[in-house]
């Protein structure tokens, strides 16, 4: 088996999850930057529609490094599945796998269930639940949070702040009330 | 006397970004834009880590939340561990950046956002099977839809920023 064919197929998280750990020293030692992602959607209501609102007056061009970063993962994306596609459809659990059949959920070719997240889906109640109110929870939520996945459960606890654990925490238990308790009355409508 | 009142100022500025979260970290060093090109690099290498790992699918984060597998719980873990490894290292050795410039890394400060606004973005989560970095990656990888998401959760901040002050904290 050649190098392409190994890297092409999906990566155990013994190599993803240490790599991800080395994102920390490596924005830390290229020049003094903590790592955090959902800073750039602050940037981006800086740059483009302050408004005069405090929160959103300060200089986002010094922190336009934040910008770059974000782009980079964009440019990831594209990369990764234009260069080293994966062969096969995402292999998921069997009890989640008959949970969303139920839903009509089938397609497991893409990173998203192309069923709920597509265009034509979208103006519809379920589609605007899950994009739209969706995507506003994550900005709204990661701001009052201090910070998303990357900037707390990364960072954070990389440097033992304890409010990190607990925003970690309080992460993990929005998520679990959403996908067992709200989820299935949006995936059923 | 001069001195010490600037230092006052800085240190009661510095309090007001901490609150913030954001934009503590300001280099002193000023550099021409392509400097910042380093970043993008770091940046691409992580968002084909979020492909490859099949971090930013939704599948995978509902998997998560239900207890269905280990595997996402094993990348955050592991990436926690090699970041407290690599932070203690730093410290330890009081490494310096590739500019010789001191690392400074501040303290979290607590306030009760971290608890509400976390318990927000994790409903969030769950629903659009996406933290904001993988936002990111979505789009790039050919979900052309998400951009309406990442524009939503553009929206939420600029909400938050709006209503911060009424908020509680």
């Amino acid at each position: 088996m050649n190098l392409i064919e190994i890297i092409s197929k999906p990566w155990p998280w013994y190599v993803a999850g240490p790599l991800i750990g080395l994102t920390v020293p490596a924005l830390l030692l290229l020049g003094n930057k903590t790592f955090g992602i959902s800073s750039s959607l602050r940037h981006a209501c800086a740059a483009c529609v302050p408004a005069n609102i405090p929160f959103f007056k300060y200089d986002w061009k010094k922190e336009i490094w934040n910008m770059f970063f974000v782009a980079g993962v964009l440019v990831g994306g594209f990369l990764a599945v234009s260069l080293i596609p994966s062969a096969e459809p995402i292999a998921v659990n069997p009890a989640l796998q008959a949970e969303l059949a139920t839903y009509g959920i089938e397609n497991y070719g893409s990173l998203v269930p192309t069923e709920v997240f597509s265009w034509s889906n979208l103006f519809t109640l379920q589609g605007f639940l899950m994009m739209v109110v969706g995507g506003f929870l994550v900005g709204f939520g990661t701001r009052y949070a201090g910070g998303c996945t990357s900037g707390h459960a990364i960072m954070g606890l990389s440097n033992l702040q304890w409010p990190s654990l607990v925003a970690t925490i309080s992460f993990m238990v929005g998520g679990f009330i959403m996908a067992n308790l709200i989820l299935p009355f949006i995936l059923a409508l | 006397m001069n001195t010490n009142f600037i230092e006052v100022q800085a240190d009661k500025d510095f309090e007001k970004r901490a609150q913030d979260a954001v934009c503590v970290n300001e280099s002193h060093l000023s550099h021409p834009w392509w400097y910042n090109l380093k970043y993008l690099a770091v940046g691409i290498i992580f968002g084909i880590v979020f492909v490859k790992a099949e971090i930013i699918s939704w599948f995978r984060i509902q998997e998560m939340f239900r207890l269905q597998s280990l595997h996402m719980y094993g990348v955050i873990g592991s990436a926690v561990v090699v970041g407290i490894i690599s932070v203690y290292l730093i410290k330890r050795f009081q490494a310096k950046t590739i500019y010789g410039e001191k690392i400074e890394i501040h303290d979290k400060k607590f306030n009760w956002g971290n608890v509400y606004g976390g318990l927000i973005f994790g409903l969030g989560w769950a629903v659009t099977g996406a933290c904001p970095g993988p936002l990111y990656a979505q789009i790039g990888a050919g979900a052309g839809v998400i951009v309406v998401t990442l524009l939503s959760a553009i929206a939420g901040t600029w909400v938050y920023g709006y209503f911060r002050e009424k908020l509680p904290h």
